[in-house]
């Protein structure tokens, strides 16, 4: 569920300041009751070891987790179903099965030897992973949890020990070790305070209570707890099942049934916080805990350029299949008309190979034969090759110190090594906001108090348009004549910045500078008492609770929202310390001046009157030490200021002003006011209210609402607040950035519309100028119509949005669509969700509010396969999980929040900013490297194979090989595997700077020019070429007449070992020219290869006369060695199959050159350091046309001054004249 | 320098784990195309034209026989002519000498529509056997010439030992004979380690004849060279193979005497059988493919060094032209 429905759910039932105002509606009860009597299907009997044995005990699962894919004996059954079930290595499976039969053409080692490596390789992976999974597992299991083991002793047991019904005590800051039920805590209430960081991803801590009028005695904290010994209660409770948010049972004890609800239970993996230690009974275990239930397998994820390559691997297949046919015919043929008259051959002896009286047979049987025979098209090594590939490219981006963050210490992590390359392919990224964009942290950075805009330090947003104005001004000297003035300013703020950059992290949540209310020189102010009011207000009006560090003794908030928490360190700064919160009254320490010690005060709460998103605002009525009642509150400005008293709108226009500018400038706002109120005004209202509270029936809610409704008016303004929602590290910048390298941006959040309508604007996402498309259904709506009014609705507004965009086509107008969970409903259902894509595509920015976990996940899927574009998700909580999984890259923020989303991402980072690098370097690598590969890998088979063919047709179709059967052993597990390895790894065709500098480079990826079927067929069609060049040059060369001085002549295995030397400088030098970036290792292998390939000759030749089968005995030096038309087929075969490749690639060069091209040979010549003028020009025309992001923001904001200084001219010249 | 956390996740950093290795990063710009092209041209050529001269020095004779030794009552029927015992198979052959050739003067049989590369036929022969008169019974890959009817080892076994051809030659100029050396024909390896010094042929060719030659049961294997040479098997269904080699030199025009002994049955198949006498030079024998290709090639790589220049002269493209980048030529949006 919703991250917002937990909120909700926490803060009725059992906040701590709450808890004595609000009772539990009454019905819960009746309700419980009458599930009982369907009866839960789950009942524990708590802390009995040993149960009657009428009543056999229910069997429930250990708390023993395994995450492992296998067991010890299930290990290689599985693992080995997987590996043959691609189609490939079961081609291979059978083949290597055949070798054994006389069917094959050449001997087991042949076939077995490179598919025992290529699947042991992969089985050693798998085992590996899985041994992680196993340990991490171990860890977990074998961690310590103190266990009643009856009469009161505890004892510790590991946690896989623990069983269902158990009563277990966990201490503060210990993981719970299976779900719980809380029966008790250090509290007196039976409160307790857990953080479900790994769950949900949430870092606030969430409240937890205990039966309330089940009374156990309370105990002081020493391992003995003598009560348990007979407390023995029953519990009836629902079926373990996934949801979070969701639990129902009942305990029975000493004849009271009591209800439960998710508020008593603790569940695995979340922590203790606050609280000594708590008592809680086992529910769940292992499996059946919730968060076990909620770890699905992520799905295996296979990249485009996979699939792509499956499919030519079917074509592939299909060739095979096709020379295999010609081949099988060709033979029958054979048998059939010539091998009658082939006496040599014996043909009227029957055999295993032809029966000549039957050649229909023999032909099917050679058909087997030429199916192994030709199967070196298929290149058995490529899955595992690509496999070693991508680990190691895997390892460069785990490696990168770049994508490392100093801070968390958080290095990037590449979880699945599967889409390296898809990362390169990239089209649209869907983004979580909260932790993602934003650090979910606030920093309190201005105010307006009377009118007053006090707070000098920028926002993030000023900050970065500054700067891009800066640097777009040193290189564009036309455009800065018009923005000269107007730049000043914010160079003005850039400088002030730097000035105290190193101070901004002092203070969590405080980015507050101005001189003039720091330090309490605010007392000098103006409006003193104003301002005073305005602190009070902060330090009062909250819900959250103080927490001292016992380490530094200093204080920080526990506070429901993280604006609350930037509100009381903003007090606290301001010299209002709030530092006692207790069932009604709040201690504020205030420090009035420098040299005053400060006092502490007391205000007694007499009311408080929640924040809601449907109300959205807070307010607490209090009485000060004086006797006076006052009211705080604190809204959205709207709200607020509609509620104003006619005496209270004093400051209303200039606090108008300030909060307009607060906007543009990415902040969030709220302002604040007051009301004094009479004692009988007071108690007058309070005695309705009261009444309401404690009536049951389904209108009190809606009566407690009218009630505050009257009490929260005739407020008078003192301020507003302007918080910023701390957007991470570099994150405008990296929006640019993927903005400029053609990506697009989608935002889904949880979050509240008017809250990513801001965050919208402090990434650059939206700006002012575009046109805001929102999607939204009124409530009222929601409530009474019907569904297909609904619908209509919606779709009429999104067809009239439609109809707008494409009317101002021409006029470069900008649009953002901004829809809200709830129309999205309806917008995602089947015959809505393409107009509503439709819609979503057209606009430059997309933000979709309020969604669920689920509908995130829907809308992905809706962008995957409706534009059929790759795309990308990144989050960093549990809610972001659907979304991660279902999207084609999952990328997860390892920072501060859980591990959820990190654990169903197939890729980690630390910050959103590393996404940049990430993608557009890491990416753009990997997809180049990982096509050339593929490329050359088919080329290079395809090459061997086919000479084989050339070769079957001279000797009739019969099935034998010119090369020896070690040579092909080799050739694809050895001979040609270290070049393309190399490749694999290491090829670059730009450099990371001109990467980054260069984002339009980026589109060569989602363009996918690089491994297009003009391109493969192009390779296929060299591999031919070189094949037929091969064989066609070497036999006329060797063939018939005698090779060299002596006389001899060649026989086959001369000739077999001629144009195998050839293959290898061919697809050796293919490589080589393949090939941008050489660094030794390539080079290394390229030449290592050719050499290894003459010394494996040379030495098998060699051994003794049984090993080499004598076919190449003594060959190298004896026979090739000296014969120089060895050497002169080699060099002439070699130069003539790249003859073409190198012409394209001249020409292309020369005449055609692609961006990379151009670039590397401005690298070469140092342009970038002799030219910088053309350099930047270029860098900022490499863009993609772009709505969205700063570039888009200043370009915006030029044509805006630009206009401006126009009209300024000419009314100059108006006045003047 | 920060001293290194044992508990960092920090990487390390290596020139390697930042993909920074040096690296030489060659451009292919019109200067080094010319010039490669050039190179090859440059290159090729003259070794094109000296392999054309070495193969044009070959003097080779080529004779097919195997029509004209058959006696004119016998066209019909070739093969009731070669496999009568009765019939005398000897013919004379007539040859000119066009050029002077230098000893060593090769003698080769030329074959063609023989499939020596046939999988059942490559397939059948034994080389333990070969090499080692105790494996004389692993006959087992001989099939399906393996054992006698009454289940003896056949030594040499296999169909490629039992295909052995056997027509034999015999030269003579103005009624001098020439001696052929039979010596030597074989590669010394294969001599020395593949066939027995002590291995010595039983059993072989007993029964009617329908296969090729005869072995001397007294020589060794290991002496036998023209079955060495014949073990060795082809590449191709065309292919020539060494008989015998003559140590005195021919002049020219003279006129050679063949004495052929025509026994090995070519007809059934309809192969062709030839006689060669060839001397070599350093690519052995006659073969202009070599030199032709060169020299293709060469002049193949000259005229695109041509063309790249004539575009570099007519159209050139400055190397890093920023206008050649795409969104120069079509802008985007």
């Amino acid at each position: 569920m919703a991250r917002g429905g937990i909120r909700e759910k926490l803060r009725r039932s059992s906040l701590y300041t709450l808890a004595n105002i609000r009772t539990k509606p009454s019905y819960r009860k009746e309700e419980a009751a009458s599930e009982e009597l369907s009866g839960y299907p789950r009942v524990i009997f708590v802390n009995q070891q040993t149960v009657s044995d009428d009543t056999p005990p229910p069997i429930f699962c250990t708390n023993y987790v395994s995450t492992t894919k296998y067991t010890l004996f299930n290990f290689l059954p599985i693992a080995l179903f997987e590996q043959f079930n691609r189609v490939a290595n079961f081609y291979f499976l059978v083949a290597a099965g055949l070798t054994f039969t006389d069917y094959a053409p050449f001997d087991w080692p042949s076939q077995v030897v490179p598919l025992a490596l290529v699947v042991g390789f992969s089985l050693a992976k798998e085992l590996y992973e899985d041994l992680q999974r196993h340990w991490q597992d171990m860890t977990a299991n074998c961690q310590k949890a103190t266990v009643h083991v009856g009469n009161g002793v505890f004892e510790s047991k590991q946690w896989r020990d623990v069983c269902v019904g158990d009563i277990v005590k966990v201490k503060k800051d210990e993981f719970f070790p299976a779900d719980l039920l809380l029966l008790q805590s250090s509290y007196e209430d039976g409160m307790s305070y857990v953080e479900t960081m790994n769950l949900d991803g949430e870092t606030n801590l969430k409240v937890k209570r205990a039966l309330q009028n089940m009374s156990l005695p309370v105990v002081a904290d020493d391992d003995k707890a003598v009560h348990f010994s007979d407390f023995r209660p029953t519990i009836r409770c629902e079926n373990p099942n996934s949801n979070l948010y969701t639990f129902t049972g009942n305990l029975e004890y000493n004849g009271h049934i009591h209800p439960l609800d998710p508020a008593q239970l603790l569940l695995r993996d979340s922590k203790l916080r606050n609280t000594e230690y708590i008592y809680g009974v086992v529910v769940f275990t292992g499996n059946d805990t919730k968060v076990m239930q909620n770890t699905t397998q992520s799905p295996s994820k296979r990249s485009k350029i996979e699939l792509q390559m499956d499919k030519i691997i079917y074509l592939l297949f299909g060739l095979l299949i096709f020379i295999s046919i010609v081949s099988a015919s060709g033979f029958g043929y054979v048998v059939r008309n010539l091998v009658p008259l082939w006496w040599y051959l014996m043909p009227e002896v029957p055999g295993e190979d032809f029966d000549i009286n039957n050649f229909f047979v023999s032909g099917l049987r050679h058909l087997v034969t030429a199916l192994m025979l030709y199967g070196y098209l298929v290149p058995i090594s490529l899955y595992v090759s690509i496999e070693a590939v991508k680990i190691l490219q895997a390892r460069f981006i785990n490696n990168d110190l770049h994508l490392y963050d100093e801070v968390t210490g958080v290095p990037a992590n590449a979880r699945t090594s599967n889409l390296n390359e898809q990362l390169g392919q990239v089209d649209t990224i869907l983004s979580d906001k909260t932790g993602t964009l934003t650090c979910n942290q606030m920093d309190f950075l201005k105010c307006s108090i009377a009118g007053c805009p006090y707070g000098k330090r920028p926002s993030e947003v000023e900050l970065a348009a500054a700067k891009q104005l800066k640097a777009l001004d040193t290189h564009d000297e036309e455009a800065s004549i018009g923005s000269l003035s107007d730049t000043t300013s914010l160079e003005a703020i850039t400088i002030t910045d730097d000035g105290n950059a190193n101070k901004s992290q002092a203070i969590k949540g405080f980015s507050f500078q101005d001189d003039r209310l720091q330090n309490a020189k605010w007392l000098k102010e103006p409006n003193a008492d104003v301002i005073l009011l305005f602190f009070r207000i902060l330090a009062v009006c909250h819900t959250a609770i103080p927490e001292i560090s016992e380490k530094t003794g200093e204080l920080t908030y526990e506070a429901e929202s993280p604006d609350e928490g930037a509100f009381l360190v903003a007090a606290r700064e301001f010299g209002f310390h709030f530092i006692k919160r207790t069932q009604n009254s709040v201690v504020v320490r205030e420090r009035l001046s420098m040299d005053q010690e400060p006092v502490e005060k007391e205000y007694n709460i007499l009311t408080l009157l929640d924040f809601t998103s449907k109300r959205k605002r807070m307010s607490v009525i209090i009485r000060d030490e004086s006797g006076q009642i006052l009211m705080f509150c604190k809204g959205a400005d709207t709200i607020i200021f509609d509620r104003l008293a006619d005496t209270g709108k004093q400051y209303l226009e200039a606090t108008t002003k300030n909060l307009n500018d607060y906007g543009e400038a990415g902040l969030r706002t709220l302002a604040l006011a007051y009301k004094k109120l009479e004692e009988n005004e007071y108690s007058d209202w309070y005695e309705k209210f009261h009444k309401a509270q404690i009536a049951s029936g389904s209108n009190r809610e809606e009566l407690l609402e009218e009630l505050s409704d009257v009490m929260e008016r005739g407020l008078t303004l003192v301020g507003a607040t302007a918080v910023e929602d701390k957007l991470q590290k570099g994150v405008p910048e990296c929006i640019d950035r993927l903005a400029l390298a053609g990506l697009k941006i989608w935002v889904l959040t949880g979050d509240k519309m008017e809250t990513a309508i801001n965050i919208g604007f402090s990434c650059s996402l939206l700006r002012q100028g575009m046109t805001q498309i929102c999607i939204v259904v009124s409530a009222e709506m929601l409530a009474e119509a019907a569904k297909h009014v609904i619908k209509e609705n919606i779709l009429s507004q999104i067809t009239t949005a439609i109809q707008t965009i494409e009317d101002k086509k021409e006029t470069r107008a900008a649009f953002a669509l901004i829809i809200d969970g709830k129309t999205l409903t309806y917008a995602l259902e089947d015959d809505m969700k393409f107009q509503f894509l439709n819609l979503a595509v057209n606009c430059a920015s997309v933000i979709c509010c309020r969604v669920s976990p689920k509908q995130k996940a829907l809308v992905v899927r809706l962008v995957k396969e409706g534009t059929g574009r790759t795309t990308l998700g990144i989050g960093d909580g549990a809610n972001d999980v659907g979304m991660i999984k279902e999207a084609d890259i999952g990328i997860g923020i390892s920072g501060v929040e859980g591990m959820q989303a990190v654990m169903a991402s197939d890729f980690s980072i630390a910050q959103f900013r590393f996404l940049e690098r990430l993608l557009i370097v890491h990416g753009h690598w990997c997809y180049k490297r990982i096509s050339k590969m593929i490329c050359y890998f088919f080329y290079k088979n395809i090459t061997l194979a086919l000479t084989l063919f050339y070769f079957e047709a001279e000797t009739g179709f019969s099935g034998q090989m010119h090369y020896d059967d070690w040579y092909m052993l080799l050739y694809n597990v050895f001979l040609t595997s270290c070049p393309v390895l190399a490749l694999g790894v290491l090829e670059k065709d730009i450099c990371a700077e001109f990467c980054l500098q260069f984002p339009a480079l980026y589109q060569q990826g989602p363009k996918n020019l690089f491994f297009d079927w003009y391109r493969i067929i192009g390779w296929l069609a060299n591999g031919v070429y070189a094949s037929f060049v091969i064989y066609i040059v070497n036999l006329r060369i060797f063939s018939p007449e005698s090779f060299r001085k002596e006389g001899q002549t060649a026989d086959m295995y001369v000739i077999g070992t001629a144009m195998f030397t050839s293959i290898i400088w061919v697809v050796n030098v293919q490589i080589f020219l393949v090939s941008h970036y050489l660094t030794q290792v390539q080079l290394h292998t390229i030449w290592g290869s050719i050499v290894v390939w003459y010394l494996i000759v040379y030495i098998y030749g060699m051994t003794p006369v049984d090993w080499s089968a004598g076919n190449i005995y003594h060959q190298l030096p004896e026979v090739l060695g000296p014969a120089y038309k060895f050497y002169l087929s080699t060099i002439f075969v070699t130069i003539l199959c790249n003859m073409p490749y190198l012409i394209h690639i001249s020409y292309q060069r020369c005449y055609n050159p692609e961006d990379h091209h151009v670039l590397q040979e401005m690298k070469n010549m140092k342009k970038d350091v002799t030219d910088t003028k053309m350099w930047k020009r270029e860098q900022v025309k490499a863009t993609q046309d772009t709505e969205i992001g700063l570039s888009a923001r200043v370009d915006a904001k030029m044509r805006l001054m630009k206009g401006r200084t126009t009209r300024k001219y000419s009314s100059l010249a108006y006045s003047s004249s | 320098m920060e001293k290194k956390n044992k508990n960092s996740k920090k990487p390390t950093y290596s020139k390697f784990s930042q993909q920074e290795l040096p690296a030489w990063k060659p451009i292919l710009s019109p200067g080094w195309v010319i010039a490669t092209f050039l190179t090859i041209g440059a290159v090729f050529i003259p070794i094109g034209l000296l392999a054309l001269a070495a193969s044009d020095s070959v003097v080779e004779i080529i004779d097919r026989y195997d029509d004209g030794c058959v006696p004119d009552d016998f066209s019909k029927n070739a093969q009731s002519f070669i496999q009568n015992p009765n019939t005398k198979k000897t013919c004379i052959r007539t040859l000119k000498v066009p050029k002077k050739m230098v000893a060593p003067i090769f003698v080769y049989y030329e074959l063609e529509n023989f499939y020596q590369n046939h999988r059942r036929y490559v397939k059948s022969r034994s080389d333990k056997q070969l090499r080692d008169p105790d494996d004389e019974d692993e006959t087992k890959s001989c099939y399906p010439e393996a054992n006698t009817a009454d289940d003896k080892p056949i030594v040499p076994c296999g169909l490629i030992a039992w295909s052995l051809f056997n027509d034999t030659y015999k030269l003579s100029t103005k009624n001098k004979a020439i001696t052929i050396d039979k010596k030597g024909i074989a590669w010394k390896s294969d001599i020395k380690a593949k066939f027995g010094s002590d291995v010595y042929p039983k059993n072989f060719q007993k029964g009617k004849l329908i296969g090729g030659a005869k072995l001397d049961e007294k020589k060794p294997l290991s002496e036998q060279e023209d079955l060495i040479v014949w073990m060795r098997t082809a590449a191709l269904p065309r292919f020539r193979k060494l008989y015998g080699k003559i140590n005195t030199d021919i002049e020219a025009h003279e006129t050679i005497k063949v004495e052929v002994e025509n026994n090995y049955n070519t007809y059934k198949f309809s192969g062709r059988k030839k006689l060669v006498l060839s001397t070599t030079t350093w690519i052995g024998g006659k073969n202009d493919f070599v030199g032709v290709v060169y020299v293709s090639l060469g002049a193949i790589c000259i005229f695109m060094a041509v063309n790249f220049i004539l575009l570099y002269v007519f159209r050139p493209r400055r190397l890093g032209d920023p206008s050649y980048l795409s969104w120069n030529r079509n802008p985007i949006g």
